[in-house]
């Protein structure tokens, strides 16, 4: 930045030395543009050919709402689950040593890298009523697959990732000194927990939770296997556009669309509220 | 005095009770493995149950073939694609200073919020049967959905952001000194960008490639809407898995499964090794 003043400066950008600004910067504006705006904007213009009072009534509909309120509301019950396990394995992982610590450490980035088919299939035959897991539950009265409570088990192994990897590096650059402070003044550990560690946690835990939600609202491959898809009991939004553009309502599909797209803008913009919020206090 | 029993040994004043650390280290193990390590398992379980041979036919069945063949062909379009773009974008970012540029950021990580669904979905609301451009492509008998180009444009979007993340804030931590001595010891652009960037970002690059890969290989909600569900044309793997699943033949579906989920195992692997290996040469920010 030091050449900055040497060079003169055009109204919108800093003089440099290097070549290149007009090639590498038409690229990306002219790639942007053509695979993730313009399609974009596609989806956002399409519900308005219904009308303000059609889009409304669209994503009111009965079987609309409950699907939307059903990926919304298991999305949010999975993030909740996942702040909490979270929190513990992002701790054992920073905190202790144990074997095969490494291994498990890998593992936790599994959902990112696992097809979210594969997860799916995985997840179903795992609870169904005859599987490994479905089989115990099932005796205890629990029917996991094909239930919402499947889309809930299948939305935390999807947003684990998030909330561990949110939570691992401040956990590590957490300093020790305000830990022992509390411990001079005869806090007890979990105090120190509650008062100290947690409350300097925080926004990566919000954070975390924000990224699981996000994703887990449009997860579509990991949960349709399990999920049982009924009409108004287990049927998903993004289940719902694939419905819908089946049936060549392609408004119908797009308004959907833009509801979870409108709310995933709003997380994005709430995240970066946290974010800067944080920054500024440090 | 070094063999007093557990509960009376002094701990650190920042270390829980040993009891509590059990509790801890136990309750993230078996939340591990019910919840990640199973699933894993359980696909290979599955795939094997009728022995290998049985296994080996469902993948080298033509219909798993021309889906393997399909997968490969969409990943090696796009992946290079969106290396390239990857690659100008934080050049152009991490090199440049110009108004506009946390907005161009924010827009680059788009389709990482986007449904993967909604993602297959713009592309039927523009070339599908009604959709801005389905008359004329119908009229000039081209095909994007359901066909080879609506799968590529689908996983281009999805897998977008995967290279340029990777590299930006890496770029932008190098700053600009070598390449800005570089071009002064009278470089081509090119040259430099070969010579001196291309050397100090490599493993970032491999590190993103991986990850842009394993995602296009295995993306299955935005796929799915352009696809059409062809078998042996428009089904990728994921897909192919799909239909093999829901036609209840549950040893071909975890079989060609288990292929995906080595590809998985590959890329948590070397993705493993590069951060163990390379730390310092890789994003210090990894957020995906």
């Amino acid at each position: 930045m030091s050449f900055a003043g040497a060079l003169p400066s055009t109204y919108w950008r800093t003089r440099s030395a290097l070549p290149g600004f007009g090639l590498s910067l038409g690229l990306t504006v002219f790639y942007l543009s053509t695979i993730v705006l313009i399609p974009l904007a596609a989806l956002i213009i399409r519900p308005w050919e219904l009308g303000w009072s059609g889009f409304v009534a669209e994503v009111t509909a009965p079987r609309v709402f409950a699907a939307l309120k059903l990926s919304f509301g298991a999305a949010a019950i999975g993030a909740v689950l996942n702040t909490f396990f979270g929190l513990i394995v992002a701790w054992a992982l920073v905190r202790y040593r144990f074997p095969l610590k490494r291994l498990v450490d890998a593992l936790v980035d599994l959902p990112f890298a696992l097809p979210t088919a594969v997860a799916g299939i995985a997840l179903s035959s795992l609870y169904a009523p005859n599987g490994w897991l479905g089989a115990p539950l099932m005796s205890l009265g629990i029917k996991a697959a094909y239930t919402p409570l499947g889309i809930v088990i299948a939305l935390t192994f999807i947003g684990l990732p998030f909330v561990v990897r949110t939570l691992q590096p401040v956990l590590s650059d957490l300093s020790r000194d305000h830990e022992e402070a509390a411990a001079t003044l005869g806090a007890s550990r979990f105090q120190t927990f509650r008062r100290v560690v947690f409350p300097a946690l925080l926004p990566a835990l919000i954070t975390g939770a924000a990224l699981a939600f996000a994703r887990a609202v449009g997860e579509y491959g990991s949960v349709i296997f399990i999920a049982g898809n009924l009409p108004m009991r287990s049927e998903i939004a993004p289940l719902l556009i694939i419905i819908k553009l089946e049936e060549f309502d392609y408004a119908g599909a797009a308004s959907i669309g833009v509801v979870m797209l409108g709310v995933s803008f709003l997380m994005l913009f709430a995240l970066n509220g946290v974010q800067s919020y944080t920054a500024a206090r440090r | 005095m070094s063999d007093i029993a557990l509960p009376f040994r002094p701990r650190g004043a920042t270390q829980e009770h040993p009891v509590a650390r059990v509790a801890l280290v136990g309750a993230a193990a078996v939340f591990v493995v019910l919840f990640l390590l199973l699933p894993l398992i359980t696909v290979f379980a599955e795939a094997l149950k009728d022995g290998i041979s049985a296994a080996i036919a469902a993948i080298t069945e033509p219909d798993a073939l021309s889906a393997i063949k399909l997968t490969l062909i969409a990943a090696g379009i796009a992946v290079p694609l969106n290396v390239t773009f990857g690659l100008s974008a934080s050049w152009a970012i991490s090199k440049f200073d110009f108004r506009g540029k946390s907005f161009l950021v924010t827009l680059v990580d788009l389709p990482f919020s986007v449904s993967p669904v909604v993602s297959g979905l713009v592309y039927v609301l523009i070339f599908g049967m009604q959709g801005w451009l389905g008359p004329y492509l119908r009229d000039h008998d081209i095909k994007i959905i359901f066909a080879l180009p609506g799968i590529v444009l689908a996983t281009m979007f999805v897998t977008f952001p995967f290279v340029a993340r990777e590299l930006i804030p890496l770029m932008t931590d190098q700053g600009r000194d070598e390449e800005e001595a570089a071009t002064s010891l009278g470089a081509s652009g090119w040259k430099t960008f070969c010579r001196v960037t291309l050397p100090n970002i490599k493993w970032g690059l491999l590190y993103g490639v991986l990850l842009c890969n394993a995602r296009a290989m295995g993306e299955f909600g935005a796929v799915s809407v352009v696809s059409g569900h062809i078998r042996g044309q428009t089904n990728t793997m994921p897909l192919h898995v799909e239909v093999l699943y829901n036609d209840y033949q549950f040893v071909a579906a975890f079989a060609v499964a288990s292929l995906l989920a080595l590809l998985a195992l590959v890329t948590l692997a070397v993705k493993t090794f590069l951060e163990w290996r390379y730390a310092d040469e890789i994003a210090a920010v990894h957020k995906h």
